[in-house]
C-alpha cells in the first residue's frame, strides 16, 4: 500500500473525481502553473484544460461567488480560498449566499460547493494565516465541515465532499501538511461518509475528542499517560457538522470523562458546542466535568515561543487528564 | 446619447404582439408593486418591501431580449426582474404574504424570490452580491456550450461595492456571457450617486474592464430593449460582458415604509412626467400598435390578475411551524 502525504493524497482525491465526474471544476489562485501554492492542484491543469482549472485574480469573492452562480446552475466547483483565514475576505458569499440559498429558496436549489482550506497554527505564519475558524464555521448553518488529521481520511472524505449535493468546507492543517505526515492510502477507490467518527485510539479511562493538529497531540499524550497506567481514547470527528455524536457517547459511557483538545480560542469554539451537547445529551453517564484543552482567547503570535505557548500541547492534555481521573 | 421613443424607429425584431407584451409586462410590475405597497400597509405582508415602481421599462425591455432558457440574476428590489422574466404573481405575491404556496414555502418574502425553471436565480438581499454570482451562471453555460447569456440587474449602490470590480473584473478576463445592468435611479437609501461616487457615469467605469459600456434613458422601454440585446448577442457570440447604466428613479423611496425626505418634491415630480408606462402607451396608440380599446383591455386583465393573485396568497395556508426544520440540507 503506497504512502502518501496530505497533498499527495488530496491530489489523488481531486484528480479522481474530477477523471469520474466532467461537471467538477477548480476556481483558485495559482491553480495554473504552480497548481496551487502547496501542489494540491499539481498536474490537473495540464489534464483538465483551463476551462476546467480556472486561475483566478486574487479575489476570494469573485471565487466563491462564481462557484455559488456555477454550482446553482449545474457545475460542482472546487473553490480554493488557500487559508481559512481568508474566509473573511469573501465572509458575504460564505454566510449570506452559498449556505442560506437553498433554503431561502424553499428548498428547490442544490448548491453543491466544495470550498478547499489549509488551516491552523504552527507555520510561524502570524494572526492572518492561522486561525482554525470550526465554531465559527460551526455556527454557519448549512455547511458541511471536513477536518482530517491524516492523509488517509483526507482522500477519503474530500471524495465524499465532492459528492456531496451541499455546500462543505474541506480544512487541512498546514502543520500537518508542513510536518509531512504520511498514511499509507489504498490503491483501490474508497471514500468516508461525512458524519462518522474514528476512534484513532482506544482506551478505557477518559474520552478525548481532537481534530486536525490535535489528534496526534493527543496521541502522543496517549502514549506519555500509558505509562501512568492511565488510558485516554482519542476520537477523531473527521467531520464537525455533521458530528457523530453516536460514538462520543458511546466512548462516554465506557470512560465516564470527556476532555476536548480544540486548537482554536476557547471563548466559541467548537470544543465549546460540543461539550454542551454532551451535557445535554449524556450527563447521566459523567462522573467528572466536561474540560476543554483550547488555545488562548488571543490572535495567533508569530515568535515561535510565542505561537508555541499559543498551541495546545501534549503536556496540557496529560494536565487536564490528570484533573479528572 | 439620450433618445427619446418620438426620434427613432422602431426595432425591426418586435412585432405588434411583443409590443404589446412589452407594454403588459410594465402594467403588470406597475399594478404587482402598487399592491404590494397596499397590502404592506394593510399588515397582510410582514416586512418591507422595495418597490420597482418608475424603473419598470429597465426590465421589461432587458428580459424581452433573452431566450427563455437565459438566466437572470436579481437584487432587493426584484419584483420587477422576476415578473419581466415570467415570474407568477400569484407564487410572488403568496411568499411576500409568507405562505407555504409562495415561491419558496414562506422561507424566504420578498428579497429572495426564485424561479430556477424560468432561469431567475434569485433575488437578493446584499447589495451587489449577485454581480458575482452572474459570472458563475455564465461559467456554466460557456463550459457546457449552451449559449446561455446571464443578465445580472444591480442598482447604483452596488456599483460602489468591490463585487462590482471583482465580478465584472473576472467575467471580462474569460470573457463570459453576462450583461451587467446597472440601474442608476439615483439614491443608494438616502444617499445620492453624484456624491457616492466621483464619477458622473457607472457606464464610464466599463473602460476598466476593456468592455463596452452604455449609459441609456433607462424609462424607455425601446432603448432598454435595443441596447441590451445588442450586448445579449455579443455576449452569446464569445464576445465577453457589457456594462449597461439605466438612468432612472424609483417613486416609492428605499422601501415601502421611506418617505423619501431627502429628495426635494421637484425632483420626484420631474421624473414622474417621465413615467416609462404612459411614455410608451402615448407612442403605441400614436402610431396605431395599440387602440385605446386594447389598452383599456391590458389593464383590466392586468388588475383581475392581481386580485387573483391577491386572493390566492390571503387563502393560502401559512406553512407548519415545524417546516423551519426542512430545507437546510439536500
Amino acid at each position: 500500500m503506497p504512502e502518501l502525504n496530505f497533498i499527495q493524497a488530496i491530489n489523488q482525491a481531486i484528480d479522481e473525481e474530477m477523471r469520474r465526474d466532467p461537471s467538477i471544476v477548480v476556481l483558485g489562485e495559482d491553480v495554473r502553473a504552480l497548481g496551487a501554492p502547496l501542489g494540491e492542484f499539481k498536474g490537473l491543469f495540464e489534464k483538465y484544460g483551463a476551462e476546467r482549472v480556472i486561475d483566478t485574480p486574487i479575489s476570494e469573492t469573485a471565487i466563491l461567488g462564481a462557484a455559488i452562480g456555477a454550482a446553482a446552475t449545474g457545475l460542482r466547483p472546487i473553490a480554493n480560498i488557500m487559508y481559512a483565514n481568508f474566509l473573511g475576505v469573501c465572509g458575504d458569499e460564505l454566510i449570506n449566499q452559498l449556505t442560506n440559498m437553498r433554503y431561502m429558496f424553499g428548498g428547490k436549489i442544490k448548491v453543491p460547493v466544495t470550498i478547499m482550506s489549509y488551516t491552523g497554527a504552527g507555520t510561524r505564519h502570524a494572526a492572518q494565516h492561522s486561525r482554525n475558524l470550526y465554531g465559527w464555521l460551526m455556527n454557519v448553518t448549512g455547511l458541511k465541515i471536513s477536518v482530517p488529521s491524516t492523509p488517509y481520511d483526507a482522500k477519503g472524505l474530500l471524495k465524499s465532499a465532492l459528492r456531496e449535493n451541499n455546500p462543505t468546507i474541506f480544512l487541512y492543517h498546514a502543520t500537518l501538511v508542513k510536518r509531512g505526515i504520511k498514511s499509507n492510502v489504498p490503491a483501490e477507490e474508497y471514500t468516508i461518509p461525512l458524519g462518522k467518527a474514528d476512534i484513532k485510539r482506544e482506551g478505557k479511562d477518559v474520552t478525548v475528542v481532537a481534530m486536525g493538529l490535535m489528534v496526534h497531540e493527543a496521541l502522543e499524550a496517549a502514549a506519555m499517560l500509558e505509562k501512568k497506567d492511565i488510558s485516554i481514547e482519542v476520537i477523531d470527528p473527521r467531520t464537525l457538522v455533521p458530528l457523530d455524536k453516536e460514538t462520543i457517547i458511546s466512548s462516554i459511557k465506557k470512560t465516564g470523562r470527556l476532555i476536548i483538545m480544540d486548537e482554536e480560542p476557547k471563548t466559541g469554539s467548537a470544543a465549546g458546542e460540543i461539550a454542551a451537547i454532551i451535557a445535554d445529551e449524556a450527563f447521566d453517564y459523567m462522573d467528572a466535568p466536561i474540560k476543554r484543552v483550547c488555545a488562548p482567547d488571543t490572535p495567533v503570535p508569530y515568535s515561535p515561543v510565542l505561537e508555541d505557548f499559543w498551541i495546545p500541547d501534549e503536556n496540557a492534555l496529560v494536565k487536564a487528564v490528570s484533573e479528572v481521573v | 446619447m439620450v433618445v427619446s421613443i418620438s426620434e427613432r424607429a422602431i426595432s425591426s425584431a418586435l412585432t405588434k404582439e411583443k409590443l404589446a407584451d412589452l407594454y403588459r409586462v410594465m402594467v403588470r410590475i406597475r399594478a404587482f408593486e402598487e399592491r404590494v405597497a397596499k397590502e404592506f400597509n394593510r399588515g397582510k405582508i410582514p416586512c418591507h418591501a422595495h418597490l420597482y415602481i418608475g424603473q419598470e421599462a429597465i426590465a421589461t425591455g432587458a428580459c424581452a431580449s433573452l431566450r427563455p432558457d437565459d438566466y437572470i440574476i436579481s437584487n432587493h428590489r426584484g419584483h420587477g426582474h422576476l415578473i419581466a422574466k415570467g415570474g407568477r404573481t400569484d407564487l410572488m405575491m403568496a411568499e411576500l404574504f409568507g405562505k407555504r404556496t409562495g415561491y419558496c414555502k414562506g422561507k424566504g418574502g420578498s428579497m429572495h424570490c426564485a424561479d430556477f425553471d424560468l432561469g431567475i436565480l434569485g433575488a437578493n438581499g446584499i447589495v451587489g452580491a449577485g454581480i458575482t454570482i452572474a459570472g458563475g451562471a455564465a461559467l456554466t453555460a460557456k463550459l457546457k456550450k449552451t449559449g446561455q447569456v446571464c443578465v445580472c440587474f444591480f442598482g447604483d449602490g452596488a456599483s460602489n461595492t468591490s463585487r462590482f470590480h471583482e465580478g465584472i473584473n473576472f467575467a471580462s478576463i474569460l470573457k463570459l456571457p453576462v450583461v451587467y445592468i446597472a440601474e442608476n435611479n439615483q439614491y443608494a437609501i438616502s444617499v445620492p450617486f453624484n456624491y457616492a461616487s466621483n464619477v458622473a457615469r457607472i457606464a464610464d467605469r466599463a473602460c476598466a474592464y476593456g468592455i463596452p459600456g452604455k449609459t441609456i434613458d433607462g424609462n424607455d422601454v425601446l432603448t432598454v430593449y435595443d441596447t441590451v440585446r445588442e450586448a445579449v448577442e455579443r455576449a452569446r457570440h464569445g464576445e465577453g460582458p457589457s456594462l449597461i447604466e439605466c438612468q432612472t428613479f424609483r417613486w416609492a423611496g428605499h422601501y415601502t415604509s421611506d418617505p423619501q425626505s431627502y429628495v426635494s418634491k421637484e425632483v420626484i415630480d420631474e421624473w414622474k412626467k417621465n413615467d416609462p408606462i404612459p411614455r410608451f402607451r402615448k407612442y403605441l396608440v400614436e402610431r396605431g400598435f395599440l387602440t385605446a380599446e386594447e389598452v383599456e383591455r391590458i389593464h383590466q386583465e392586468i388588475s383581475d390578475e392581481i386580485e387573483t393573485a391577491v386572493k390566492f396568497a390571503d387563502e393560502s395556508p401559512y406553512p407548519a411551524p415545524e417546516e423551519t426544520l426542512e430545507d437546510v440540507y439536500a
